[in-house]
């Protein structure tokens, strides 16, 4: 009875302190000064289309390898807790079904290419390394539900996620040297504004990073798809 | 369409609530998870609406895509060790 009254108090204070933001929230009439900046100058600056890319991948570059290694390290952390457990006896399963195998075939080159799409484009349209990435691993997810005995190559995926770190790493350094600072995109010609090839080194990074987070998630479901016994 | 916004964004908003309860009370899992992957839809449906499309890219392709996945995946591993 104490703990559900509690509960409601607390329930009514959450309620209290949002309906107030609500009624005291106005509309800005005008982009604030860090907005501004960002608007204005993206695409004289940098010649990237979508301003979030710009701001993920260059004017707040190290944010998004620190959200990279981050990923990193819990992919290796589920590897390294899941190396330990027994690998799984083979043993009959329930078959998947008709539709989600010729379904699968029919989905995953599409999911794949999409995925690739959205991490290719990430300087013109909405999406970038991240979304893209997790759009390839949700099709390597569909491949494991549609065949859970379905083996992924472990060194394959490693190569995949090492090679593209080590590139992404290097691309910012080369910024450093070569341009104005770590990640800066200005390593290669900037272009005209949306076109495909444009925005310096944005596409590249973009899609090191999409091919690594992709390869992180494959590699996390993977080794959950292998391990019988926890 | 745009003195419809805030009815299609109050009734998107009344749909979470909805599913997020369905999720939490109701007795079948697999609705639960498909309830929970819901919640996740709408929300990106509401990015979008906020004009914030990366954020509902991010939102339908982790939350409501790879999640659900996952959930349906980790369920179908635990009821064959229930069985086996």
């Amino acid at each position: 009875m104490v703990k559900r009254l509690i509960a409601l108090a607390l329930l009514a204070v959450f309620g209290a302190v949002f309906a107030t933001l609500l009624l005291g929230y106005t509309p800005d009439s005008e982009l604030n000064l860090t907005a501004r900046y960002y608007a204005e100058r993206t695409a004289a600056e940098l010649g990237a289309a979508n301003i979030v890319t710009a701001i993920v991948v260059t004017y707040r570059g190290l944010d998004t390898l620190g959200e990279v290694t981050v990923l990193f390290l819990a992919a290796a952390i589920v590897g390294l807790v899941l190396a330990n457990s027994r690998p799984g006896q083979a043993r009959e399963r329930a078959p998947v079904g008709e539709l989600l195998t010729t379904g699968t075939r029919f989905l995953v080159p599409m999911i794949l290419l999409l995925g690739v799409y959205v991490f290719v484009n990430g300087h013109l349209t909405p999406g970038g390394g991240f979304q893209g990435g997790a759009i390839i691993a949700s099709a390597v997810l569909l491949m494991l539900l549609a065949n859970p005995l379905r083996h992924f190559s472990h060194n394959l995926i490693a190569a995949i996620e090492s090679l593209a770190g080590l590139f992404y790493v290097t691309l910012g350094l080369a910024g450093l040297f070569l341009a104005g600072g770590f990640l800066d995109n200005r390593i290669l010609p900037l272009g005209n504004l949306g076109e495909l090839i444009s925005a310096g080194a944005i596409p590249v990074i973009y899609s090191l990073i999409g091919l690594k987070v992709g390869a992180e998630f494959s590699s996390m479901l993977a080794s959950l798809a292998e391990t019988e016994e926890l | 369409m745009s003195h419809l916004l805030p009815w299609l964004t109050a009734l998107l908003c009344f749909t979470m609530v909805v599913a997020a309860l369905v999720a939490i009370r109701g007795k079948s899992t697999p609705i639960a998870i498909l309830a929970a992957g819901l919640v996740s839809l709408v929300a990106s449906v509401l990015f979008l609406i906020l004009a914030s499309p990366d954020v509902a890219m991010t939102e339908a392709a982790i939350g409501s895509g790879l999640t659900t996945f996952l959930f349906f995946f980790v369920l179908g591993r635990v009821r064959r060790g229930d069985h086996g």
